[in-house]
C-alpha cells in the first residue's frame, strides 16, 4: 500500500483533476481515449446482446424463439451496432487515440478540440440508434439495401441511416486529426521511417476514413430522401437503379473493412517485435503493406455484388483486385512470422492474442479468397460461409488485436498490472470459443444454409453444426467478459505498473506510467531506428512469460 | 511549411507572451502548417462526399441522356449565369480580405468580409427564388411533379414527333419522360441543396470571421482562422463551378 501512495503522489493525466467537468470538458488525448473506451464498451455489450439472440434462436431449426421480423431487427442492429458503433471506433479512438501522439513524441493530438467533438458527435449518434432500437429498430439488414429499405421497410430506416451517417462524421475527425498529426507533430529526429508500425498503419487506416466516410454519408443521405420523399433514384419501376445505391453503398464499407482491420495489424505489429525480442523483419515492407491496403482496398468494391448483375467483365477485374489486395495482407503475415524465426519468443497474454491473430486472420484472409473466386462465389453467396469468413477477420482479426492491444498498454493506461494468470487464461477461452463459434459455419455455409433464415426445419441436419456454434458463443462470451472484469479488479487491486514493463522501445514506454497531461516532461529527441530490440538488454525488474 | 519535424529548442513559450498559441504547438509556424493542412484533408473528405452524387448523376445522364438534356433546358440560364458570377465575386472579395488582414489592414478586411456575406446571401437569395420557380412549374419530384411542359417544348429532342401515329409507344415514352425528368430534378434539388447547406455553413462561419476581424483579431503574423475558412470558402465556390455547367449546360444547342 505504501507504494501504491508514493507512485500516487506523481502527477499524471489520470489525477491532474478530478470531478466530472474535468472529463467531460478535457481536450487530452488519452482522457478522450478513455471517454471513447466506456461508450465503445457499452455498445459492444448492445451488440453482443443482439448476437446472443441470433444465436439462441438457431440453436433449434423450427422458428420458435422470436418472430421473423424480429429476427430480421436482431440480425441488423447486431451488424449495426458493431460495425459503426463498436469496430470502426474501436482501436483508433481507444488506442490510436491514446498512443498515436505519445509514439510520436507529441503533447496531443493537433487538433484537441476536435478530438472532443468527435466523441460527442459519437454519443449524440449512439443515442439517436439507441432511441431507433428503443422505439422498434431496423430491419433492413446492415447493409440498407435498396428498395426494401427505400420502398418496404415499415421500420425505423431514417433514424437508423441518420445516426450512422451522423457517426461517420466522428470518424471522419478522427481520421483528420491522425492525419494532420503524423504530418505535422513529430518530435524532432523522428522521421518517417523512424515511425513505429502503429503509427503508419492509422496513418492508412485515417485515409481510408477520410476518403470512404462520405460517400457513405451521402448514400445514406440519398436513401433517407429517397424514403421520406419517394424520389425514385433507386426504384427501378420508376427508372431508378437499386444497383447504384450498392456500388456507393461498397464503396465506402469494402474500404470499411480494412478501417476495422489495419489498427488490428498496427497492435500486432508492435507486440510481436517486442515479445520475440527482435526488430520487426522487413520495416519498410510492413509499413508499406498498410499504404497498400488502404489503396488497393478502394478499387474492390463489387466483388459483393457478382450475383447483383453487374457484368462479367467488371466481375472478371474485381475478382483480379480482390486477389491483388491479398499480397500486402499476405507480406504482413510473412513479416510478423519471420520476425519471430529464431526470437526469444515469450507466452505472455498480448503474445497469445497475437497468435490468435494471425491464425484466425489467415483463415479469415484466405476464404476472402474462395469468395473472390467468381465460380466458387455464386455456391457460397449469402451462404454462412459469408458470415463465418467475415467473422474470422472482424471479431478473429480485429477484436483479438484489440484485446491484445487493451492488455499490452493497460499499464501505460491504467498504471497498473492485469493478472497475468489470469490475461492467459482469458486469451485462450477467446480462441477456443471464437473457433467453435465460427468454425461450424463455413461448414453450415459450404453445405448450403442461407444468412439471415431463422427457420432451417427444412434441413433439420444442420442443427448439430448449429448447437456447436452457440455453445462456441456461449465460450466467447465468457472470454469477453473476463478482461473486463479483471481490468476493473486490477484498477484497485493490481500491481504498480513500472514504466516499461515490457522492455518496449516505443516512445510511449519512455514516460511515467500512467503518463503526464503532456505525455512527456521534456520533449524526446529520436535519434534511434524503431524496434531496435537486439540491442536492448531487457531491464533487470521485466521478467516474460515464457 | 517543410513537412520535416521541429527542433527541440523552439519548444519553450509561455503562454502569456503568445496568446494565440496553443500548448501542444512549439512554435506559430506548426500551428498554421496543423490547421490549413487539417482544412485541407477536410475538403478532399467533401470532394468525395459530393462525388457520391456526381456519380450518382453522371450515370442517370448517361443512360438518359435526351430526358437531362430537355430538363436541364428549363432552368432559366440567365439566372444561373447571374449567380454564377456573384458566387466567383464573393471568392474575389474573400481572397481581397486575406490580403488585407496579411498587410495589417483591418478597415479593409472587414469591408470585404462584409461583401462577402452579402454576396454569399444574394446567392442564397437567388437560389430560393430558382426553386420556388420550379415549384410552380410543378417541377418538385413527387410533390405533384409534372414534366407536361418539358414534353411541349421538346418534342424533337424527346422524339416524340415521331410517335404522333403511334398511340401507344407515344403514350410509353411519355410515362418513361415524366419519371426520368424526376430524376433529374431529385439530383438537381439534392446537389443544390446540398450545396446551399454548405453556403448557409459558409456564411455561419463568415459572420463569425467577420466579427473576429471587427474586433481586430487578425494580424499580418497571425490570421489562420481567415485564411482556413477562405479556404473552405472558395471549395464551395469550385462546387458551384462543376454544378453550373453539369446542371444548366447539358445540352443547349438550338434546334438539337
Amino acid at each position: 500500500m505504501a507504494t501504491a501512495v508514493a507512485s500516487m503522489e506523481k502527477k499524471n493525466y489520470l489525477n491532474a483533476e478530478y470531478g466530472i467537468r474535468s472529463w467531460l470538458f478535457t481536450t487530452d488525448h488519452k482522457r478522450i481515449a478513455l471517454l471513447y473506451l466506456i461508450s465503445i464498451t457499452a455498445f459492444f455489450f448492445i451488440g453482443g446482446f443482439f448476437a446472443l439472440l441470433i444465436r439462441l434462436e438457431l440453436l433449434t431449426p423450427a422458428g420458435d424463439l422470436m418472430s421473423a421480423d424480429m429476427y430480421n431487427k436482431a440480425f441488423t442492429m447486431h451488424g449495426q451496432v458493431m460495425v459503426f458503433f463498436f469496430l470502426i471506433p474501436s482501436i483508433p479512438a481507444v488506442l490510436g487515440n491514446f498512443l498515436v501522439p505519445m509514439m510520436i513524441g507529441a503533447k496531443d493530438l493537433a487538433l484537441p478540440r476536435i478530438n472532443l467533438i468527435s466523441w460527442y458527435i459519437y454519443i449524440i449518434a449512439g443515442i439517436l440508434y439507441l432511441h431507433c432500437i428503443a422505439t422498434g429498430g431496423v430491419d433492413t439488414g446492415w447493409t440498407f439495401y435498396t428498395p426494401f429499405s427505400t420502398m418496404f421497410s415499415n421500420t425505423r430506416v431514417v433514424e437508423a441511416g441518420l445516426a450512422i451517417f451522423i457517426s461517420g462524421f466522428s470518424s471522419i475527425l478522427t481520421g483528420l486529426n491522425f492525419v494532420v498529426t503524423v504530418h505535422r507533430m513529430r518530435a524532432p529526429g523522428m522521421t518517417w521511417s523512424r515511425l513505429p508500425l502503429f503509427v503508419w498503419s492509422h496513418y492508412a487506416t485515417s485515409i481510408i476514413m477520410l476518403l470512404g466516410t462520405p460517400v457513405i454519408a451521402i448514400t445514406l443521405i440519398l436513401v433517407v430522401l429517397e424514403r421520406t420523399l419517394n424520389l425514385g433514384i433507386f426504384d427501378p419501376t420508376r427508372g431508378g437503379d437499386p444497383v447504384l445505391f450498392q456500388h456507393l453503398f461498397w464503396f465506402y464499407s469494402h474500404p470499411a473493412v480494412y478501417i476495422m482491420i489495419l489498427p488490428s495489424m498496427a497492435v500486432i505489429s508492435e507486440i510481436i517485435p517486442c515479445f520475440s525480442r527482435k526488430r520487426i523483419f522487413g520495416y519498410s515492407f510492413v509499413a508499406m503493406s498498410s499504404i497498400a491496403i488502404a489503396a488497393i482496398g478502394f478499387l474492390v468494391w463489387a466483388h459483393h455484388m457478382f450475383v447483383a448483375g453487374i457484368s462479367v467483365y467488371s466481375a472478371l477485374v474485381f475478382s483480379f483486385l480482390s486477389y491483388l489486395v491479398a499480397v500486402p495482407s499476405a507480406i504482413k503475415v510473412f513479416n510478423w512470422t519471420a520476425t519471430m524465426y529464431k526470437g526469444s519468443v515469450s507466452f505472455s497474454t498480448p503474445m497469445l492474442y497475437a497468435f490468435g491473430f494471425i491464425g484466425l486472420f489467415t483463415i479469415g484472409g484466405l476464404t476472402g479468397l474462395f469468395l473472390a473466386c467468381l465460380g466458387l462465389d455464386l455456391h457460397v453467396h449469402d451462404t454462412y460461409f459469408v458470415i463465418a469468413h467475415f467473422h474470422y477477420v472482424m471479431v478473429g482479426g480485429a477484436v483479438m488485436g484489440y484485446l491484445g492491444g487493451m492488455h499490452f498498454w493497460w499499464p501505460k493506461i491504467s498504471g497498473r498490472m492485469y493478472p497475468e494468470s489470469w490475461g492467459r487464461a482469458a486469451a485462450l477461452i477467446v480462441f477456443l470459443g471464437f473457433n467453435l463459434t465460427f468454425f461450424p459455419q463455413f461448414v453450415l455455409g459450404y453445405l448450403g444454409m442461407p444468412r439471415r433464415y431463422y427457420d432451417y426445419s427444412h434441413m433439420p441436419e444442420w442443427q448439430a453444426l448449429n448447437v456447436l456454434s452457440t455453445a462456441g458463443a456461449t465460450i466467447l462470451a465468457v472470454g469477453y467478459l473476463l478482461p473486463m472484469v479483471y481490468f476493473l479488479w486490477s484498477l484497485r487491486y493490481g500491481k504498480i505498473a513500472t514504466d516499461n514493463p515490457w522492455g518496449a522501445t516505443g516512445l510511449e514506454w519512455r514516460t511515467s506510467s500512467p503518463p503526464p497531461t503532456f505525455n512527456f516532461d521534456e520533449t524526446p529527441v529520436v535519434t534511434w531506428e524503431a524496434y531496435e530490440y537486439e540491442s536492448m538488454s531487457l531491464p533487470e525488474e521485466v521478467t516474460l512469460e515464457r | 511549411m517543410s513537412d520535416s519535424p521541429l527542433v527541440a529548442e523552439h519548444a519553450e513559450h509561455t503562454e502569456h507572451d503568445r496568446p494565440e498559441l496553443r500548448h501542444h504547438f512549439a512554435d506559430e509556424e506548426q500551428q498554421r502548417n496543423a490547421a490549413s493542412l487539417g482544412m485541407w484533408w477536410f475538403l478532399g473528405t467533401e470532394i468525395m462526399f459530393f462525388g457520391g452524387m456526381f456519380c450518382a448523376y453522371l450515370i442517370y445522364r448517361l443512360k438518359y441522356f435526351p430526358d437531362f438534356a430537355a430538363a436541364s433546358r428549363s432552368l432559366s440560364l440567365g439566372i444561373g449565369t447571374f449567380n454564377t458570377t456573384v458566387l466567383i465575386c464573393s471568392s474575389l472579395t474573400v481572397a481581397q480580405a486575406v490580403r488585407a488582414a496579411q498587410m495589417g489592414n483591418r478597415k479593409l478586411q472587414v469591408r470585404m468580409l462584409l461583401l462577402t456575406l452579402v454576396f454569399g446571401l444574394a446567392f442564397l437569395g437567388i437560389k430560393t427564388k430558382e426553386w420556388g420557380d420550379k415549384y410552380r412549374e410543378h417541377h418538385i419530384p413527387t410533390f405533384d411533379f409534372s414534366a407536361k411542359d418539358l414534353m411541349r417544348d421538346n418534342q424533337h429532342l424527346f422524339g416524340l414527333d415521331k410517335l404522333q401515329n403511334d398511340p401507344q409507344a407515344l403514350q410509353k415514352r411519355e410515362a418513361e419522360i415524366q419519371q426520368h425528368s424526376q430524376i433529374f430534378f431529385a439530383l438537381y434539388f439534392a446537389l443544390t441543396g446540398m450545396h446551399a447547406i454548405h453556403m448557409i455553413v459558409g456564411v455561419g462561419i463568415f459572420s463569425v470571421i467577420t466579427w473576429m476581424a471587427w474586433k481586430g483579431r487578425f494580424t499580418p503574423g497571425y490570421h489562420t482562422p481567415l485564411e482556413i475558412a477562405g479556404l473552405y470558402w472558395h471549395f464551395v465556390d469550385i462546387v458551384w463551378i462543376y454544378l453550373f455547367p453539369l446542371l444548366y449546360l447539358i445540352d443547349r444547342r438550338p434546334g438539337a
